[in-house]
Order: C-alpha cells, then structure tokens, then sequence
C-alpha cells in the first residue's frame, strides 16, 4: 500500500516537474535578462553574479534611444486599454440586457451576427480593417486601435453576458414590470447589481485584450509618441545592435499590470469566461 | 379592464423601444467595422487575376502547407496535452495548487516580451541554449531559428506554450462538472485510470473536447505573434502562415493579394464558423 502511494505521487511529479520548468522558464529567462548587466545576461547562469536594478534606472529615466518616450507609451497602453474595457462594457451590456432581458425583436439575429464575428479570426480581419481605417481618416490616431479593440472584444463578451443573463430569474423582470418600473429603471436598479461578477470578468477580458495587443498596434499607429508599449517593444527588434537587456526589462514591467489584474479578478475570470463554453 | 389593456400596449412599446435603442451601439460597430471592412475587403479581391499571381506565389504554396501543419498537429497535439493535464491538475495536492497558478502565466502575460524571451534563448551565438550545449558538450548547437522545419516547428510550440493554459482551464472546468460518485464508484470496483478515462472522463467530455478543437482551430488561424514575433516569416519566407502571409503583402503595399489571401481561406474557415454557430448559439 505505501509503494502504492510512492508511485502515484512519482508520477504526479513526472507529470508536474516538465509543466513547471515548461511554463516558468521563458518567464524567468525575461526576468533574468532584466536584472542582468549588459555581458553578463547571456552568460547562462542560473542567477547573475551581480543583480542590478540599472535597467529598469535607464527605462524608467528615458535614459535610451529607444525609450525616449516610455512614460508617454506606457500612458497610451493604459489609456487605451481603459477605454476599450469602459466602451465594450457599455456597448455589450446594452446589447445583452436587450437581448435577453428585453426579448428585443431581432435580438437573435444580432446575437448571431456578433457570434460570427467573435470567429472571425482577427488577423484577417486586420488587413481590410487597416484599409478601412485609412479611408475613415483615423490612421495614426489612438481613436483607430481604441474603436478596432472595441469591434473585436465586444462579441465574445455580449454572448458572455447574454449566457449569464439568461440564468436570471423572470420573476425579477415580471416584478418590475408589475410595479411600473420602466425598461432603464430595470436595467439600473435590479440587471446591474445582479450581473457585476460577468461585468467584472468581461470588463477585465477586454482590458487586457487591448493591452495585449500587437498586431493592430503595429499596423494603425505609427508615431513614437501614440504607440503603445507593445509596439514600441516590437520596433527594438528592427535593429541589430538593439539593447536587449533594457528590452526584456521594459517587457517585464509590462507584463506586470496584466498578469496583476488577472490573479486579482482571477475568480471572477475563469468562472465568466468558461461557463460559456462548458455549457455545449 | 379596459384601462389595463390600454396601457398595456403602450408599456410593451416603450420596452421594445428601449430594446431597439440599446442594441444600437452595437450594431453601428458591427456596420462601420464589421460590414464595412469585410465588404471593401472583399470587393478588393475581386480580380480573378489575383488568385492567378497568389497562386504563381512560391510563399504561397508554402505558407498554405505551413497553416495546414500548425492548425492539424499543433492544436490537436495541444488540446490532447490539455485534456491530460486537466486530469492532472483536478488531483488535489497542495502543491498542483500553486502550480496551477503558475501554469496560467503564459496566458496571462502579454505576448511580446515572452516570445522575445524565447527568441533570446534561440540566439545561435549567445542565446541560453546554444551556450549551455556547448558548455555541455563542446559541440556548437544549431542555428535554430535558421532552418524552417526547425522554426515552424519551435513556432508551433510557441503557441502551445502562450494558449495551453487557457485551453486546460476549459478542460478542467468540463472535467469538474462530471460528479466525483462516478470516479469513486469505479475506483471500489477496481477500476484502472485507462478504464476511467475511457469510460467516465472521455462520454462526458467529448463534446466539449470537438468544441474547444474546432474553436482553437479557428483562433489558431489567426495568431501572428507565435510566428511573426519568433521568425518574422524566415528564413527566406519559408515559415509564415496565413496570418502573418496577409500582414506581409499588405506591407508590400499589395492589398489586393492580401485579401485574395485571405479570401481563399474562406472555404475552410467557413463550414468550421458554421458548425460552431450552431454549437454556441443553441
């Protein structure tokens, strides 16, 4: 019984050792080179023989050709995302209360129309989006990746409140109505309250989406000073003599708010985000 | 009575108005930058002589070769992966727990500075890899990023790496809804993990399993970081797929190919958008 037990937890280690080192050492790779001095940071060590803090000093001081404007992108990656996580949130809850609270005629359709999009895979949609875009007048502008994230985050998190709201009880609503209240009154004070943890999740799956973002970044903005940082960290790769080190360190203070974010709304996160899918 | 039937259809009016108004928002981003650009795209791939030079394309042909590759090995080697460590991470061990926190960070994190990491590390002269091989064993390690089998090949494990959190969180979840009587039940019955996989874990979840393979397949359709952060399409344009294939031409400022690119995509992508509509909107 006890050589029974030795093996299974043998194999839970075989399982869980390759998984750790698979997930973790990309990461610690990045924050590695972030602490690491300039020569030293390819050395192959497994921790630097002397830690320094300097690159985030120079990130942080501007204190670099291709930094010049880290504060400003930093700012824009924020703004940004802030204003696609605010402008899905509005636009796809309307929707959802709409759809499946209201019964509004030809929700269906539209909940259908989103849902396709949500497939379309955004890499496609990225070519005739940029031409769009231009023929708009909005290329160069913040407005352009604001209104582009706002497009491709607002199906999957209407269809996950439209999931979400459709397990609310219709007693509520018939209530409502019984009492005279009107549709916004039912909205504001009985539909908000009653769906904050789906609205705390979609609201956080956009924000980090637009975070995240590369690929529209790199094609609809092009001035140093509207990028934001995930663009900014693509154009170090244009050179050959690029500052790794500094590159890795500002990659690790990006990569801090989202990752952040996530373990703080986590239970909100993976409870909004797969109950969708687990129903089919 | 007559009062109430009075109101009533005025009530149901001014509900069906705030309905109206309130998918409004939507629908006007639906038009502008759904419609809109799908519909210009598409006009602009009107030329059949398009599909003429696409198809003398040499990059072409390979980055089709290259899409078929990453959607049919890496996302069904990726889903398998995450069906298996599903069942491992719902073992209840203190430490699976802290290490299913860790494991998430990959989908947690942005992209660029992970992939970059990565590229780092494949550096041919100074990158961690080639340095510890050559500590190791004397020996100077390949130039791995240099060789395209080789570099669609660490591509395709890139985005296993960044999406396989995400797709065992799916999974787990699934696997938790099947009721742990059934587990306990076969375990008193002498049952092996083979036999319980096969016979309660896998009816259960197979559903599920198709959905998340054929909803994968059409997001992996779309990455462009795996490949275009990692190879940049090379060596010698031998390792884009259609994401980053797209993105190329409409640098090379040829729209037109760009779109015909994408248009002869639709045929596969679309049957698999039908059948997941199907699948989600019931």
């Amino acid at each position: 019984m006890k050589w029974k037990a030795i093996a299974t937890e043998t194999k839970l280690l075989l399982v869980g050792i390759p998984v750790f080192l698979w997930t973790m050492i990309p990461i610690y790779h990045l924050f590695l080179f972030a602490i690491s001095e300039r020569d030293s940071a390819t050395s192959g060590r497994l921790w630097p023989k002397n830690p320094t803090l300097q690159n985030f000093e120079t990130v942080f001081g501007q204190k670099h050709f291709y930094l010049t404007h880290f504060w400003q992108q930093l700012g824009n990656s924020l703004l940004i995302a802030v204003a696609v996580g605010a402008l899905t949130l509005f636009v796809a809850t309307c929707a959802a209360f709409a759809i499946s609270r209201l019964k509004v005629r030809g929700g269906r359709t539209v909940m259908n129309l989103a849902l396709f999009t949500y497939f379309i895979p955004a890499a496609f949609l990225a070519v005739p989006m940029y031409k769009t875009m231009s023929n708009y007048g909005l290329l160069n502008n913040r407005w352009s990746l604001i209104l582009a994230m706002v497009t491709i985050a607002a199906p999957y998190c209407i269809w996950v409140l439209k999931q979400a709201s459709d397990k609310l009880p219709w007693e509520l609503d018939e209530a409502a109505r019984m009492d005279g209240a009107t549709a916004l009154q039912l909205f504001r004070l009985v539909y908000l309250p009653l769906m904050v943890p789906s609205l705390v999740a979609v609201g956080t799956y956009s924000l980090l989406l637009a975070w995240n973002e590369y690929l529209y970044g790199f094609l609809l903005l092009s001035k140093e000073t509207d990028l934001t940082l995930a663009v900014a960290l693509g154009n170090f790769l244009s050179a050959d003599d690029s500052p790794w080190e500094l590159l890795m360190a500002t990659g690790f203070i990006y990569a801090l708010p989202p990752a952040a974010i996530y373990y703080a709304f986590k239970r909100y996160m993976v409870s909004g985000l797969t109950a969708g899918a687990v129903k089919s | 009575m007559s009062v109430a039937a009075s109101v009533r259809p005025k009530a149901l009016t001014s509900w069906e108005l705030w309905g109206r108004l309130m998918v409004v928002p939507y629908l006007v981003i639906f038009v502008v930058f759904v419609v809109y650009p799908v519909v210009y795209g598409l006009w602009l791939a009107r030329d059949p002589q398009n599909y003429v030079k696409l198809a003398e394309d040499p990059v072409f042909f390979r980055t089709a070769i290259n899409t078929f590759v990453f959607l049919v090995v890496g996302v069904n080697i990726k889903l398998a992966v995450a069906l298996g460590l599903a069942g491992f991470f719902v073992t209840s061990r203190w430490w699976i727990k802290v290490l299913s926190l860790l494991f998430i960070l990959p989908w947690a994190v942005p992209s660029i500075p992970t992939i970059l990491s990565v590229r780092f590390m494949l550096n041919p002269e100074w990158g961690v890899i080639n340095t510890t091989i050559f500590k190791l064993t004397g020996l100077d390690g390949p130039n791995w990023l240099n060789d395209p089998t080789l570099a669609l090949t660490l591509s395709i494990l890139m985005h296993i790496w960044k999406s396989l959190p995400f797709w065992t969180l799916i999974l787990i979840a699934g696997r938790l809804s099947i009721p742990t009587e059934q587990y306990e039940a076969a375990s008193v019955d002498g049952a092996t993990s083979w036999q319980k996989f096969r016979f309660i874990t896998w009816p259960s979840m197979k559903g599920l399993y198709f959905t998340s393979l054929l909803l994968s397949m059409i997001f992996t359709l779309g990455d462009f970081n795996s490949v275009y952060l990692l190879t940049g399409g090379s060596p010698a344009d031998l390792t884009h797929v259609l994401a980053t294939l797209g993105i190329r031409y409409l640098r090379l400022d040829q729209i037109e190919l760009a779109m015909a690119s994408i248009v002869v995509a639709l045929p596969f992508v679309l049957p698999l958008v039908y059948v997941m509509m199907k699948r989600l909107s019931k």
